[in-house]
């Protein structure tokens, strides 16, 4: 029933693709754009999640703290927009790295739930004290863009500089991360480290440098994402973090928790999934209303992930392992 | 002391939680609880109730579920289906929802019961190995790929089937029962019917949704359950559009107010004793058995399956049950109330109580539910946003402090372990009498192991 359902669905999408591939291809690329913006947050998850087997559930507060630094360096300073998202990164990987030191570390020999839960209060906390008076603002705010918006039409398709200076950040930030990972010491140390902790700390690696270097490598990608984000959807408030996060999150484990490609791949799938359900799905109800995609993207993007671990337990490209006590 | 000892531990339970009763229900006949106080020591109970389902499934079982506000929300949502329907009859019949909820329920059982005995897993299973001396594997998959997808018609079909017989007959017998009943007291009847519907609700779909989820391993299950909790959450504020009354993202309003302290106490005095009735018993040592080692409970003979989904339905159920009351104490339902943040709510209580801990649970909602509105009365004028800051500061600090949880797996009153009565085993060198006096039962036992 479900394969009849799904035919379909990718029935009708082919239909209507046919009659109108530019709208289409537009889809796409929204598509797209969201979902690099994901891939960047979904690292960090997956790289924290690889090191210390942690949900860390402040990643997408840490996201939403990079995009209000830069909106105040913005704005307020009237920084430009290199040394803006510069400037977040950094103060994003400070945090991450805090928070881990603080909230994190002494928890490390204690059951996984309690510093599971800790995650959660410190996603309540920066949440929350974030939305003080005096710290950030409890309002929305609308993001200034540092930079003049110009948009080209490549084949009927429009692109805008947005689109290309986010798949440039993501890209050029990815090829960092594959260079960080692969070819230098503490990338070494890391996938060690991921690989089997305490044989790594017999050979000497210093486990909570290590540690540290992941939340701050994971909260440098946070932080340019909370910029891509807020400069391509200008409309930020401290809660903006939870449902990127979430969403971005869930792209990880979809790609398999733990893989660098797989966090990749997922995020682009949940980017893609969700615009195009925004985009072509409409069911007509018995009660004469219609049900939109825009509406429900998020259960149809739910269901996709489930159906994904129906077929494949741990994720597209998560290696099968035995389960860590 | 010895004489303290000696006193049955459920008396001195049972009078500390009599006390607890009459001493709230005391101060708020004096008036000396505002409604305000007397709803939060409510929520207290309806936070115990959802935070016991949840140890059932976390603390006791070891399933990582992150989706239990998912079937809060069922419970809550249905529960108030029903009684806003005998209040307001908004679908015509006093009782059309209530025979509605009734009908889908058997349904979705009746439906299950033929597609458990149309795929029986071990025909099944020599079918296949009979098909596969003449089939490649691809083939054999894709026609049990079709056998499970004729039973599905089928039992669809049937369910289906039921469901308008039952819902053709059932209004009209209801309203005639109810309708015997004086007024105030069918109100009760209803409402007590509506939380039984919602809870069992909530339990199906938790069968539903844990017989394809349970086999993941433990944090992709809690990402799973999560997606269905944000699933559940993306329907409710679409659910307008298919029942106007639940008015979707807008919130349902107009639901009777009757939760009070008796029913909110009773529900979770009744909870408890299924809880720990539960764990004591031999199913819930089993259930225990597949947190302690999956593999080792498989080795000894216990169905792992059967019991990670038993104890997800309980939990669901307990869920369902908090959800009803919650909605006919606030009366007003919103998809908000139920996102995935607020799901976090009763994770935070069982770990801070100590997982799998029932009086950890029991004492950590109390304490949850009175420092969170607490701390909405103690602020000072202009510091109320503090108090999502002040809270999680608290729960950093017991979190660091204590990170097995307030009571971590100890105890208190009835709710301690039985004591094991050891039996006496006869031993040949102290009453060989008793041996040669009981001739018979030796006999049949090696009897039945010759055979």
């Amino acid at each position: 029933m479900i394969v009849a359902l799904a035919a379909g669905f990718l029935y009708r999408l082919l239909a209507l693709i046919l009659s109108n591939p530019a709208y289409f291809f537009e889809q796409v690329r929204n598509g797209l754009q969201l979902g690099f913006v994901y891939a960047l947050i979904a690292l960090g998850y997956t790289m924290v999640y690889g090191v210390v087997r942690l949900i860390n559930f402040a990643h997408g507060d840490v996201f939403m703290v990079g995009a209000f630094t830069s909106f105040y360096a913005i704005t307020r300073y009237g920084w430009g927009f290199l040394p803006a998202i510069l400037l977040s990164m950094i103060i994003c990987a400070v945090l991450a790295i805090t928070i881990e030191r603080v909230a994190y570390k002494p928890l490390r020999d204690a059951p996984r739930i309690s510093a599971l839960i800790t995650a959660v209060g410190m996603s309540f906390f920066l949440e929350y004290f974030s939305a003080l008076d005096f710290v950030f603002t409890p309002d929305y705010i609308t993001y200034k863009r540092p930079f003049e918006v110009r948009v080209w039409e490549v084949g009927g398709v429009t692109i805008s500089n947005i689109m290309i200076i986010i798949v440039v950040a993501a890209v050029l930030l990815l090829a960092f991360l594959q260079y960080v990972v692969r070819q230098t010491k503490i990338g070494k140390a890391m996938r060690a480290t991921a690989a089997d902790k305490p044989t790594a700390r017999l050979m000497g690696i210093n486990i909570d440098l290590v540690i540290s270097a992941t939340f701050g490598l994971g909260a440098l990608f946070a932080g340019a994402a909370g910029v891509l984000y807020a400069i391509a959807y200008p409309q930020i408030i401290t809660f903006v973090g939870i449902l990127p996060g979430l969403k971005a999150f869930v792209a990880a484990v979809l790609g398999g928790i733990g893989s660098i490609p797989g966090a990749f791949l997922g995020s682009l799938i949940m980017g893609q999934v969700e615009v195009l359900t925004t985009a072509f799905f409409s069911v007509p109800l018995p009660s004469g209303e219609v049900l939109r995609g825009s509406t429900i993207r998020d259960l149809i993007a739910m269901a996709v992930l489930i159906l994904i671990f129906l077929v494949r337990p741990r994720g597209l490209l998560g290696e099968p392992e035995a389960e860590k006590a | 002391m010895k004489i303290l000892r000696a006193i049955p531990s459920w008396i001195t339970s049972a009078v500390v939680a009599l006390a607890l009763y009459f001493g709230v229900e005391w101060l708020f006949r004096q008036g000396k609880l505002t409604i305000y106080w007397q709803q939060v020591c409510q929520m207290a109970g309806i936070m115990a109730i959802t935070s016991l389902g949840l140890n059932v499934i976390y603390g006791f079982n070891g399933q990582f579920s992150l989706g239990h506000i998912g079937f809060y929300a069922i419970g809550a949502y249905t529960s108030a289906l029903i009684t806003k329907d005998w209040q307001t009859q908004w679908s015509g019949v006093r009782t059309g929802a209530l025979a509605g909820v009734l009908a889908l329920e058997l349904a979705l059982v009746m439906a299950g019961v033929v597609f458990m005995l149309l795929r029986v897993g071990r025909l099944q299973k020599r079918l296949r190995e009979t098909l596969s001396r003449w089939l490649n594997q691809f083939e054999v998959g894709f026609l049990s790929f079709l056998v499970l997808a004729v039973a599905l018609i089928i039992s669809m079909a049937v369910g289906i089937g039921v469901m308008k017989g039952v819902f053709a007959a059932l209004p009209g017998f209801l309203e005639n029962l109810l309708g015997r009943l004086p007024a105030q007291m069918a109100t009760q009847v209803v409402f007590f019917l509506a939380l039984i519907c919602g809870a069992l609700l909530a339990s199906i779909v938790a069968l539903i949704i844990g017989l394809p989820l349970l086999k993941l391993a433990s944090d992709y299950f809690g990402i799973a359950t999560l997606g269905f909790a944000m699933m559940v959450f993306s329907a409710l504020q679409n659910a307008d559009k298919v029942i106007p009354t639940m008015k979707g993202a807008r919130g349902m309003v107009g639901i009777p107010r009757l939760t009070t302290w008796t029913w909110a106490f009773v529900l979770t005095v009744a909870v408890i004793i299924i809880t720990r009735n539960l764990r004591y018993s031999s199913v819930g040592r089993a259930i225990v058995s597949v947190r302690e080692d999956e593999i080792a409970a498989k080795a000894m003979g216990i169905d792992v399956a059967r019991y990670k989904t038993l104890a997800f339905t309980i939990g669901a159920l307990f869920a369902g049950l908090a959800g009803g009351l919650y909605a006919h104490l606030y009366t007003f339902l919103h998809p908000s109330t139920f996102n995935f943040i607020k799901g976090f709510d009763p994770l935070i209580i069982i770990v801070f109580g100590g997982l799998g801990s029932i009086t950890g649970t029991i004492v950590a909602s109390a304490g949850w539910a009175f420092l969170l509105e607490g701390l909405r009365v103690l602020l000072p004028q202009g510091f109320e946003a503090w108090r999502f800051v002040i809270y999680p500061v608290l729960l950093l600090l017991i979190m660091l402090l204590r990170p097995q949880g307030l009571f971590g797996g100890v105890e208190l009153g009835w709710l301690r372990p039985p004591k094991v009565v050891r039996r006496e085993i006869p031993t040949p060198a102290v009453r060989p009498v008793e041996v040669v006096a009981n001739p018979d039962k030796h006999s049949s036992e090696s009897g039945g192991v010759a055979q």
